[in-house]
């Protein structure tokens, strides 16, 4: 998670909230989580170095597959469920996000916008797929494989009945107006929290 | 031991034992007037007595966990690689305890000791003791120590399901409580094999009914039959291949070379049969596998692990090695599963590893890391 991208996720959630990482790496925001907001955090990861690292900053991790449907997690198991720049990555990112929204009350995602203008310039004007600093790997060997837009993913909640509470975006420092009016063309990711549809 | 002793290693240990002159009474009803446990402690209590960490062994292990018994002891304790100074359970920080369960042969009151109503060994008539009571039995020894409660309850494979046990038992003495390579309960296929190793010792014609100490024998060809299906299922197959491969034995095929084993692999296992053979009890074998099989976490919650769990106060490492298809990692993620949804806090990892079973015991990078940055919760900050 980017600075930005933390900043944003942090001012969302209620302090003492009960929170599940996805993804949660070497548990740096569980750890913020816990010291800025007195949350108690639980992280996922599936890589053993990543699991280590956690451990080790007195976080509680589960060793698993995001991709094998999360089924240890119960409904309504925790207030809030975050999977911060790791949508692109899952084999069923629809699946994943009923899961989410099934075991928190609530669930921030946060994503690269495959829309921004530089993605599209980049694929309009030179033929390529598009890379950057953000998104370094070629086509063939990137973790990502399920990339989105912001409308997407907009339209993805709506036929999953998944309600938006609130959207951020981040932008360059040029375009943080334009990201917000047109987040689908200057944003270049976007947050958001959601929630199941009359929960 | 080396002329010099490893900075990481606690050194020479020396066991105690522990006399408890209160009668004690087994799940099955049974009594001991008296009895002894022999343990042996790492590291200092401190005064607030919040630094005691409880090591509970598997199936033949023995309280000797770390460091060496004598100058010219060529192996350390059974758990060396975990306990010591600057290790996952840091000596330097916590005291550790490890006893010998009640039944066992390595020097607490067991089937090779005497019955004080008869003067001859109890043999056979040892009863039948179950994983609650050894609990039980370690939580008098605890009051015995002078520690109020454990920072820590950790064991492996049978260790590991003791452990469990505990947290479940006595919920306020346990304040974390590492399983490894356990299982809520065993399977048909687990109570097989040791079905199978209590049949080789039964069928021994020296097993004497269980009574061969009277009769000046020992039933070491059972035993040794049973320790080779035992063994064998504590090593993952890649393991073995890996190990020992086609490998045929130095003078295999020689000229005059009769022997009638070739390959390496049969030389291991019959080596580690003989071994053990001479060194652990038959009786104890029997009732270990025993106390295995009868282990069920659930029980008394009728079948309902999650409401067994529930009693808990421990926060909890589960770890599975991922090879183990003695308790493989299934069995491990329901322990982690039922734990999550009694709402108990749980780190759990499946340590990758050709090991097998004995996965717990052996040296693996991630597996060593893992232990020494969650074990640093454990006790006073």
């Amino acid at each position: 998670m980017n600075r930005l991208d933390l900043k944003t996720v942090l001012a969302w959630i209620t302090p003492g909230s009960r929170v599940l990482d996805l993804g949660c790496g070497d548990g740096t925001f569980l750890a913020r989580l816990r010291e800025e907001r007195g949350a108690h955090g639980v992280g996922v990861d599936i890589d053993p170095e990543n699991l280590i690292a956690s451990v080790s900053k007195g976080l509680d991790v589960v060793q698993e597959d995001i991709n094998d449907g999360l089924h240890c997690f119960t409904t309504n198991s925790f207030d809030v469920v975050v999977l911060a720049h790791a949508l692109q990555e899952l084999t069923h990112p629809h699946i994943a996000l009923q899961r989410m929204v099934d075991i928190g009350d609530e669930a921030i995602v946060s994503f690269p916008n495959f829309g921004h203008w530089r993605c599209r310039a980049h694929l309009g004007l030179k033929g390529r797929m598009p890379m950057s600093r953000a998104m370094p790997r070629h086509w063939y060997d990137t973790p990502n494989i399920h990339f989105c837009t912001v409308k997407d993913f907009e339209s993805l909640c709506s036929e999953l009945k998944i309600d938006i509470v609130e959207r951020a975006t981040i932008a360059g420092p040029a375009q943080a107006l334009l990201g917000r009016w047109f987040p689908n063309l200057f944003a270049s990711s976007a947050i958001y929290r959601i929630r199941r549809a009359g929960a | 031991m080396s002329e010099t002793t490893p900075s990481d290693s606690v050194g020479l240990v020396s066991p105690h034992i522990a006399k408890c002159d209160t009668p004690f009474t087994f799940t099955n009803g049974a009594v001991l007037s008296g009895h002894e446990l022999v343990y042996e402690t790492y590291g200092e209590l401190n005064s607030a007595g919040d630094n005691a960490v409880l090591i509970c062994h598997a199936l033949s292990g023995s309280h000797h966990a770390a460091g060496f018994h004598s100058g010219d002891d060529r192996r350390p304790g059974w758990w060396d690689l975990a306990i010591g100074p600057g290790k996952p359970i840091d000596t330097e920080r916590l005291f550790v305890v490890c006893s010998n369960n009640l039944g066992c042969c390595d020097g607490s009151s067991g089937p090779n000791t005497l019955n004080p109503d008869t003067g001859a060994p109890w043999g056979g008539g040892f009863p039948q003791p179950q994983v609650k009571d050894w609990v039980r039995s370690q939580k008098w020894l605890a009051e015995y120590l002078g520690i109020p409660r454990w920072a820590a309850v950790i064991g492996g494979s049978l260790g590991g399901m003791q452990a469990l046990q505990w947290a479940i038992d006595f919920p306020d003495w346990v304040e974390n409580c590492v399983a490894l390579a356990a299982a809520p309960g065993l399977t048909a296929q687990n109570i097989a094999f040791n079905e199978i190793a209590r049949h080789a010792i039964l069928s021994d014609p020296d097993w004497c009914e269980g009574n061969y100490l009277a009769q000046g024998a020992q039933p070491t060809r059972g035993v040794a039959l049973a320790r080779m299906v035992g063994h064998l299922t504590y090593m993952s197959a890649d393991g073995m291949s890996d190990r020992f491969g086609r490998e045929l034995r130095e003078d295999s095929f020689a000229p005059g070379d009769n022997a009638e084993w070739v390959f390496q692999v049969e030389s291991y296992l019959r080596h580690q049969g003989s071994r053990f053979s001479t060194q652990f009890d038959a009786n104890t074998y029997v009732l270990m596998t025993r106390a295995l099989d009868l282990f069920d976490l659930a029980a008394g919650h009728n079948g309902d692990l999650i409401a067994a769990l529930s009693n808990a106060r421990a926060n909890f490492l589960v770890a599975s090695f991922s090879s183990d298809w003695r308790f493989p990692p299934q069995r491990s993620i329901e322990i982690r599963d039922a734990l999550m949804a009694a709402g108990r806090p749980v780190t759990y990892a499946n340590i990758e590893t050709d090991n097998g079973h004995d996965g717990f015991l052996l040296p693996n990078l991630h597996y060593e890391q893992l232990l020494k940055g969650w074990m640093q919760r454990v006790g006073p900050s």
